[in-house]
């Protein structure tokens, strides 16, 4: 049974349709090998070995029972810790919640609980994913499974560690500028970021409202389109929910083909400040689209270098308004309640002490762009640069089908080394921002290794509202492609991890 | 010359009701004097008769029936509070007596 940990989500259905494996026996799989690695990777937060097991053997009691299922019943997920999960610890990452269980699931872990999903914990995310590199976690840093002395990517490197680690076949993320996009690049997994309000946010702890978006990360496309399927669709208790059909992800997927898709490669995220190797995947990536019938142009958003200054004004306005609620009052961490102090006094304490410095970081900027005299200036500004950014996006979208570029400029860094400089850190996202701040569906999958380092290289790509599927269908087309050259998807190239326990 | 001083540091902390050390301050404030420079270039490019966006979606008002549906009981949306009294959030006392 040792291999079920190497199964896609696919493979783990089949194998439990034929009664070779059961819900409980690959869920137990997958715990033995947090257990094995965890201790190296630190991509989970907390582990629900009970209740895991609990949820496997319910679906496999359905099974038994001849009930009728969906394609992932009984497959195993790890969830990033900012989704209200009901009695299971929650921090998103940060002191502040430390010890909090909520007492409701936000409505993707509904979705996931309905589809008969078995989620085996919350994974590490950079503290209410404001980072891009899980270093900013409270409890640690998560470490990039192909080089543990490396980043995993962030905000949601736990997620994207867990299923490079061979610790889980699926994973659920959020991106807010790339936090599901980034990570997936820099561990050879597939990472998609849904439409903006094809996903529900109800019940995730909102880092910037207009912008945070939840979707899948798996090792295969396929296996993110079915979990894509699982958790979208519209929700009224999210009043920006998308009250559409879901996009044909899975179809798109298995069709993998890109015959008469017309792709642009966006000239503007490319070149100076570019790892070469980068490059040099991503180019081979479009000459083999191309090959498949693709028909590729360059294709000029000249907003796009905006994106960057833009995406750090609204972001830190929308996290400095939405972290306010943790005021040491209602719930969470409380410092200085002596009886001296004054309530002002206590929120001012608290929040000192239950803040990492990213998060001081983006409240103050949130604050300065807002306050008087400055909000015309910045957070006015912005907004109007995101209109130009989304003008880019429609005219572009005349031309081409589909928009490419590597989805990170370049592969994953050392740990601590981007630490004390934000602005080489925020840089990462560049490729990424875009497309949150137009709301549009993007995606980011394997293309292959970089010659300097040996570590894998995202492939992005970026399609218009509610047209997710086309990102399926280039990333199907590409997948099959590499995985003919390769024998296997980029994952089966990763080096073994080390057993600690 | 910096954009931002260490004196509007800690005013924004005060503002944003964070109690900042010494050392935070003279850590952070060259470090948003940086961040504050490059976001700055958003004026370099956005004249005036371009409408801001606010948002990715065009946003409407979402209205439901006025119907019960079930919800959180009290005791559970009161199960992560420090302390509740009576259905409510107990919170530390800011008014004196009298």
């Amino acid at each position: 049974m040792g291999d079920l940990i190497r199964k896609t989500a696919v493979e783990l259905s089949e194998l439990m349709t034929s009664g070779e494996a059961s819900a409980v026996e690959i869920t137990q799989a997958h715990l033995d090998r947090i257990g094995a690695v965890d201790g190296a990777v630190h991509a989970f937060l907390h582990v629900d070995t009970e209740g895991a097991l609990a949820q496997a053997a319910a679906v496999d009691k359905k099974r038994a029972a001849g009930e009728k299922l969906g394609p992932l019943a009984g497959v195993p997920l790890a969830l990033k810790d900012v989704l209200t999960q009901d009695g299971i610890p929650t921090t998103a990452g940060s002191k502040m919640l430390e010890g909090w269980k909520p007492p409701y699931d936000a409505t993707v872990v509904q979705r996931l609980k309905a589809a008969g999903v078995v989620i085996l914990g919350k994974t590490n995310m950079d503290e209410f994913a404001m980072g891009s590199s899980t270093e900013n976690s409270a409890y640690g840093t998560t470490h990039n499974p192909w080089d543990l002395n490396r980043i995993p990517g962030g905000s949601g490197g736990g997620s994207s560690a867990a299923i490079s680690a061979y610790e889980a076949p699926l994973a659920i993320g959020t991106d807010t500028g790339g936090s599901i996009r980034q990570p997936g690049a820099f561990t050879g997994t597939v990472g998609v970021k849904p439409t903006y309000g094809g996903t529900s946010r109800y019940g995730l702890i909102a880092l910037a409202s207009s912008l945070d978006t939840p979707g899948p990360c798996a090792r295969t496309t396929l296996d993110a389109a079915l979990l894509h399927e699982v958790i979208a669709g519209y929700d009224k208790r999210d009043s920006t929910s998308i009250n559409q059909p879901v996009p044909a992800v899975v179809d798109a997927a298995r069709r993998a083909d890109v015959a008469g898709l017309r792709i642009g490669v966006v000239k503007e995220l490319g070149g100076e400040g570019y790892q070469p190797g980068v490059e040099a995947r991503f180019h081979e990536a479009v000459e083999l689209l191309t090959k498949l019938g693709a028909e590729v142009v360059e294709v000029s958003c000249p907003h796009f270098q905006y994106a960057l200054p833009a995406y750090y004004l609204i972001l830190p306005s929308e996290a400095s308004s939405n972290l306010a609620k943790f005021d040491a009052m209602r719930y969470g961490l409380r410092v200085g309640d002596d009886g001296e102090n004054s309530a002002e006094r206590v929120m001012n304490l608290t929040r000192e002490a239950g803040f990492g410095a990213e998060v001081k970081r983006r409240i103050m900027l949130g604050t300065h762009a807002l306050s008087s005299g400055y909000y015309d200036a910045y957070y006015g500004q912005a907004q109007k640069v995101r209109t130009l950014i989304a003008r880019d996006f429609e005219k572009a979208y005349e031309q081409v089908d589909v928009l490419v570029s590597p989805a990170t400029p370049t592969t994953a860094f050392a740990i601590g080394d981007r630490v004390n400089d934000p602005i080489a850190m925020y840089k990462n996202d560049l490729c990424t921002i875009p497309s949150n701040l137009a709301g549009n569906a993007a995606a980011s999958f394997p293309c292959g290794l970089a010659d300097e380092d040996g570590m894998p290289v995202g492939f992005h790509v970026m399609a218009p509202v509610m047209r997710d599927e086309l990102l399926y269908q280039v990333g199907g087309a590409l997948e099959a492609a590499l995985a003919e050259q390769w024998g296997g998807v980029l994952m089966s190239k990763a080096p073994e991890l080390e057993v600690t326990r | 010359m910096p954009s931002i001083t260490r004196e509007e540091v800690a005013h924004l902390a005060r503002l944003a009701r964070i109690e900042l050390s010494d050392d935070e301050l003279d850590h952070l404030a060259p470090q948003l004097d940086q961040i504050i420079t490059l976001v700055g270039q958003v004026s370099e490019v956005a004249a005036d008769d371009i409408p801001p966006t606010s948002h990715a979606l065009p946003l409407t008002n979402v209205m439901r029936d006025d119907v019960n549906v079930p919800c959180l009981t009290p005791e559970q949306a009161l199960s992560g509070a420090p302390a509740a009294e009576e259905q409510r959030f107990r919170v530390p006392r800011i008014l004196e007596e009298d």
